[in-house]
C-alpha cells in the first residue's frame, strides 16, 4: 500500500482533520529556524517528527526523501531571503510587479471554474495587466483554487517552489482560510497558510469572479505597498513550512526544495 | 577612424533604440486590437514594457547551465543581426545600419540562427515541452523558408542584386514600382512565408499556450525571459522592416522624419495583416502548417523564379 493510502486510513481512523497535527495556528508569529547560526547543528531543529531531516550540518538540504545516488541530481541549496532595494528603485520595481500578474494556470480545486471567465470579454482581465502563464517559472501569481487535497498539496509545493521570486498566492475560497465545507475531511489541509505563504484571502463558496477580481486588486494595492514578501517568508522559516509539508504529504520522494 | 567608428556605434544606438520602442508598442497595440476582435477592451499599449522590468525585476533565476545561458543570448543576437544589416530608411546614414552589397543572404542566415541557439538553449533545460516545441518550430520553420527563400531569389532575379538597399532603390518613382506590383507572385509568396515567420495564428502551435506549454521557453525565466521579450520586439520589428524593403518600396523621403514616418505606417499594415489573418483563423496543427507551405505557397513561389527565368 502507498504511504498516502496509509496516511488516509490512519485520519480516517481517527477522525481527525489532515492538518490537525500543526502546533500553533499562527505561521507569521513563529519560527523554528533560529537566529544564531549556530545552533541550527542542534539536531532537534534539523529532526521532523523523528523522520526526516532538512538541512544538513553544512546546511544543504538533506533531501531524504531521495534516493541516495538520485541525490546529486538535484540542487541542495536552500533558499535564501534576499533583501528589496531601497526606496524609489523598489517602489518602481514593485509598481511593475503589480500591473504584470501572470497567474500560474494550474487549478488546485474546484474554485478554479472561477478563473475562466476571468479571461472572457465580459471581465477581461488582460486590461488590468493580469494574464494567465502555462509554466510555474513565468508565472507570478499562484491561485489556489478551493481546497486543497494532500495529493494536491505535494503538486502545489513542487509548482510554487518553481515559481521566481517575488511570487504571490492567493487564497480562492473559504476551504483555503478554514477548510470551509472539507474542515473535517480526512484528506483536506484546512490552512492553506501552514503550507505555503497566503498574501490574500478571498472568502466565499464560492466567490464569484468579481470577488476574484477584487483580491486581484487587492494584491496589487499591497505589491505596491512592499507587503507582499511571501517568498522571504517562505526561506525564512522554511523549516516550519517544510516541517508542516511533511506532516501531511507523507510519500515524500522530491527534494526539499524544488528548484 | 575612431571617430568614424564611434559615430557609426552611436548611429546604431539610436536606429535599435527607435525600432526596440516602435516594435514594443506595435507589439502591444496589436494585442488591443486582437482584444477589441474579442469584444474585450485589451491590455494597455504599453504592457509589453511593463512585462519586460518585471522579468528582469525578479530577484532569483535558474540556469541550467552554459547552453541553457547562451540560449537567449544567440536568440538575442540573431534579432540583433537581422535587423543591423537592413537598412531601416532608405538613404539615411543613421538608419541605414550596416548594410552592404550582399546583406540579403546574411540576413536570411541571421533569421535562422537564432532559431537554432535557442533550440539548444532550450534543450539544455531538459524540459519535454520545450523539446516538442523546438522540433515543431524547426519544421514549421523549414517549411517556410521555402517560399520565403523562392520569392527572395524571384527579386534578385528581378532586380539582378542580393543587396537590400538595390532592391530599395529599384523600387522608388512611385508605388507601381513596388516589387509587390511588379513581381506581385513573389510577395504573395513571401507574405504568405511571413504569417509563418511571425508565429501567429494559424501557425501559432510552437508557443501557444494551449499546445505544449510553452514550447521552447519553458523553462525560461526572469531575466532570461526579459531577454527574450526584448528579442521578441527587436526581431520583429526587424522583420516587419525587411519585407517592407523587400516589396513594399522602403521607406524613403528626403526629409528623415517623413521617411521614419512612412516606415511606421507600412510596417503597421505589414502587422495588420498578421493579426487580422490570426484573429479570422483557427490553428493549423504542426503537420498541416508543413503541407500547407509546401502547397500553394511553394508552387507561387517557383512561377515567380521561372517567370524571371523566361
Amino acid at each position: 500500500m502507498a504511504p498516502t493510502d496509509t496516511h488516509t486510513r490512519r485520519y480516517q481512523e481517527s477522525g481527525a482533520p489532515a492538518d490537525s497535527a500543526v502546533a500553533n495556528p499562527d505561521p507569521r508569529t513563529i519560527t523554528t529556524v533560529p537566529e544564531d547560526p549556530a545552533t541550527l547543528a542542534t539536531p532537534d531543529v534539523r529532526t521532523v517528527d523523528g523522520q526526516l531531516r532538512i538541512i544538513t550540518e553544512e546546511l544543504r538540504l538533506a533531501n531524504e526523501g531521495l534516493r541516495p545516488e538520485d541525490r546529486s541530481n538535484f540542487c541542495d541549496h536552500p533558499p535564501e531571503v534576499i533583501k528589496p532595494f531601497r526606496a524609489f528603485w523598489e517602489n518602481f520595481l514593485n509598481w511593475a510587479r503589480s500591473e504584470s500578474l501572470w497567474v500560474l494556470g494550474f487549478g488546485t480545486g474546484c474554485g478554479a471554474i472561477e478563473l475562466r471567465p476571468l479571461m472572457t470579454s465580459r471581465f477581461d482581465m488582460y486590461q488590468y495587466g493580469i494574464q494567465p502563464r502555462p509554466t510555474p517559472r513565468q508565472s507570478s501569481v499562484f491561485v489556489i483554487g478551493g481546497y486543497a487535497s494532500v495529493k494536491t498539496m505535494k503538486r502545489i509545493v513542487r509548482s510554487y517552489e518553481q515559481m521566481q521570486g517575488p511570487k504571490f498566492v492567493l487564497g480562492l475560497g473559504s476551504c483555503t482560510i478554514n477548510g470551509g465545507m472539507y474542515w473535517d475531511s480526512y484528506n483536506t489541509v484546512n490552512r492553506l497558510d501552514h503550507y505555503i505563504p497566503v498574501d490574500v484571502y478571498i472568502a466565499g463558496c464560492m466567490p464569484r469572479p468579481e470577488a476574484l477580481l477584487a483580491g486581484f486588486m487587492k494584491l496589487k494595492e499591497q505589491i505596491k505597498a512592499g507587503q507582499c514578501e511571501g517568498a522571504n517568508r517562505y526561506a525564512e522559516n522554511f523549516e516550519w513550512y517544510k516541517a508542516n509539508q511533511k506532516r501531511i504529504i507523507k510519500n515524500w520522494d522530491m527534494p526539499d526544495y524544488n528548484w | 577612424m575612431a571617430q568614424a567608428i564611434l559615430t557609426k556605434a552611436f548611429y546604431t544606438l539610436i536606429s535599435l533604440a527607435v525600432i526596440t520602442n516602435y516594435a514594443l508598442v506595435l507589439i502591444g497595440t496589436m494585442a488591443r486590437i486582437r482584444a477589441k476582435v474579442q469584444g474585450r477592451i485589451g491590455q494597455p499599449f504599453y504592457q509589453p514594457y511593463i512585462d519586460i522590468i518585471k522579468s528582469n525585476a525578479k530577484r532569483t533565476s535558474i540556469s541550467h547551465g552554459v547552453m541553457f545561458f547562451l540560449g537567449p543570448v544567440f536568440r538575442l543576437a540573431g534579432g540583433l543581426g537581422t535587423y543591423l544589416f537592413i537598412p531601416a530608411v532608405f538613404g539615411s546614414v543613421i538608419f541605414s545600419n550596416f548594410s552592404f552589397a550582399g546583406d540579403l543572404l546574411l540576413v536570411m542566415y541571421f533569421i535562422f540562427f537564432g532559431q537554432l541557439g535557442m533550440a539548444l538553449g532550450a534543450g539544455e533545460s531538459a524540459h519535454p515541452h520545450a523539446a516538442i516545441g523546438v522540433g515543431r518550430g524547426l519544421a514549421q520553420m523549414t517549411a517556410f523558408e521555402l517560399p520565403f527563400i523562392l520569392s527572395v531569389v524571384a527579386l534578385a532575379a528581378q532586380y539582378d542584386t542580393l543587396s537590400i538597399t538595390g532592391i530599395v532603390a529599384a523600387q522608388q518613382g512611385g508605388f507601381t514600382n513596388w516589387a509587390a506590383f511588379t513581381n506581385p507572385l513573389a510577395m504573395i509568396a513571401g507574405m504568405i512565408a511571413f504569417l509563418g515567420m511571425s508565429g501567429g495564428n494559424p501557425f501559432s502551435v510552437v508557443m501557444a499556450p494551449q499546445e505544449i506549454p510553452i514550447g521552447p521557453p519553458t523553462e525560461m525565466q526572469s531575466s532570461f525571459l526579459g531577454m527574450l521579450q526584448t528579442n521578441r520586439a527587436i526581431f520583429n520589428g526587424a522583420k516587419m522592416v525587411l519585407f517592407m524593403n523587400l516589396f513594399w518600396g522602403g521607406a524613403a523621403h528626403e526629409n528623415l522624419l517623413v521617411a521614419i514616418l512612412i516606415m511606421v505606417v507600412k510596417t503597421f499594415f505589414i502587422y495588420l495583416y498578421v493579426t487580422i489573418v490570426g484573429a479570422s483563423f483557427p490553428r493549423f496543427k504542426t503537420e498541416q502548417s508543413i503541407r500547407f507551405f509546401l502547397g500553394v505557397p511553394t508552387v507561387i513561389g517557383l512561377v515567380a523564379v521561372v517567370m524571371q527565368m523566361v
